[in-house]
């Protein structure tokens, strides 16, 4: 029964999300008629390819803080719509910037 | 092996700006003994840590870049574990990263002399899901 249950779940989860992937695939012009929201979603871009900034260094705290979340966490890529590459980069220059304290792991 | 390092230390914050300047040429002492060739030395300034660490808020941030191989580095970080005003520190090996920045740079410098293209895909990418929608 419950095993029933989960499965149904299980399936219908994915119906809701396939439209709202499909409106953020494509990016931003489709994606906001589909979902009846008024405002415009722009394409994100990657900052770092777009600004040209090869070097994430771990000591650039402000260029870092930009990508951290008021208590400290690293904001997700689907969030602030940096590349894969660059994420990586980001996300080791951040633990880098916690470990010598120029971050908090945890802000209060 | 000799490789690049950069070493960041705080230094704890009631240290007095002469015996900071004693501690940093001591620590330099020992990075050369050890096989190192120091450099570049910056102090940071004074800054508020993110968290405290030993119960200090602030502390004053000194980076230091050598040339070095891994038992030169693990004996100066040794040296810092010990050395009491030293409240934290971090070794970054840079020689990599530095490689792979020259090799952009480089790459970058070669497409600017043959400008690509680049603005053709472009429009017609945005315009594909328009269609589709």
């Amino acid at each position: 029964m419950a095993d029933e249950a989960t499965h149904e779940s299980s399936t219908q989860a994915p119906r809701p999300h396939t439209p709202r992937e499909g409106g953020r695939g494509p990016g931003g012009p489709g994606g906001g008629r589909e979902g009846g929201r008024k405002f415009f979603r722009r394409k994100k871009v990657c900052k770092f390819c777009v600004e040209k900034i090869d070097d994430i260094n771990y000591k650039d705290v402000r260029l870092l803080q930009g990508f951290v979340a008021e208590r400290g966490k690293i904001v997700p890529r689907r969030l602030t719509g940096v590349c894969t590459p660059h994420q990586r980069r980001l996300t080791a220059a951040i633990k880098r910037a916690r470990n010598i304290a120029l971050l908090p792991f945890a802000a209060r | 092996m000799q490789r690049a390092y950069e070493v960041m230390f705080i230094v704890r914050p009631d240290l007095s700006e002469e015996d900071t300047d004693k501690l940093i040429a001591t620590l330099q002492g020992h990075a050369a003994t050890a096989g190192a060739t120091v450099l570049n030395t910056e102090k940071m300034g004074r800054r508020r840590l993110a968290y405290d660490v030993k119960k200090f808020s602030d502390g004053q941030y000194v980076l230091l870049t050598l040339n070095a191989d891994g038992k030169a580095v693990h004996e100066l970080e040794r040296r810092m574990r010990v050395a009491e005003p030293v409240i934290k520190f971090l070794t970054v090996r840079t020689d990599e990263d530095q490689q792979r920045l020259d090799k952009v740079k480089k790459l970058r410098a070669a497409k600017q002399r043959r400008p690509a293209p680049s603005t053709e895909p472009a429009p017609a990418e945005s315009e594909a899901p328009a269609v589709n929608a």
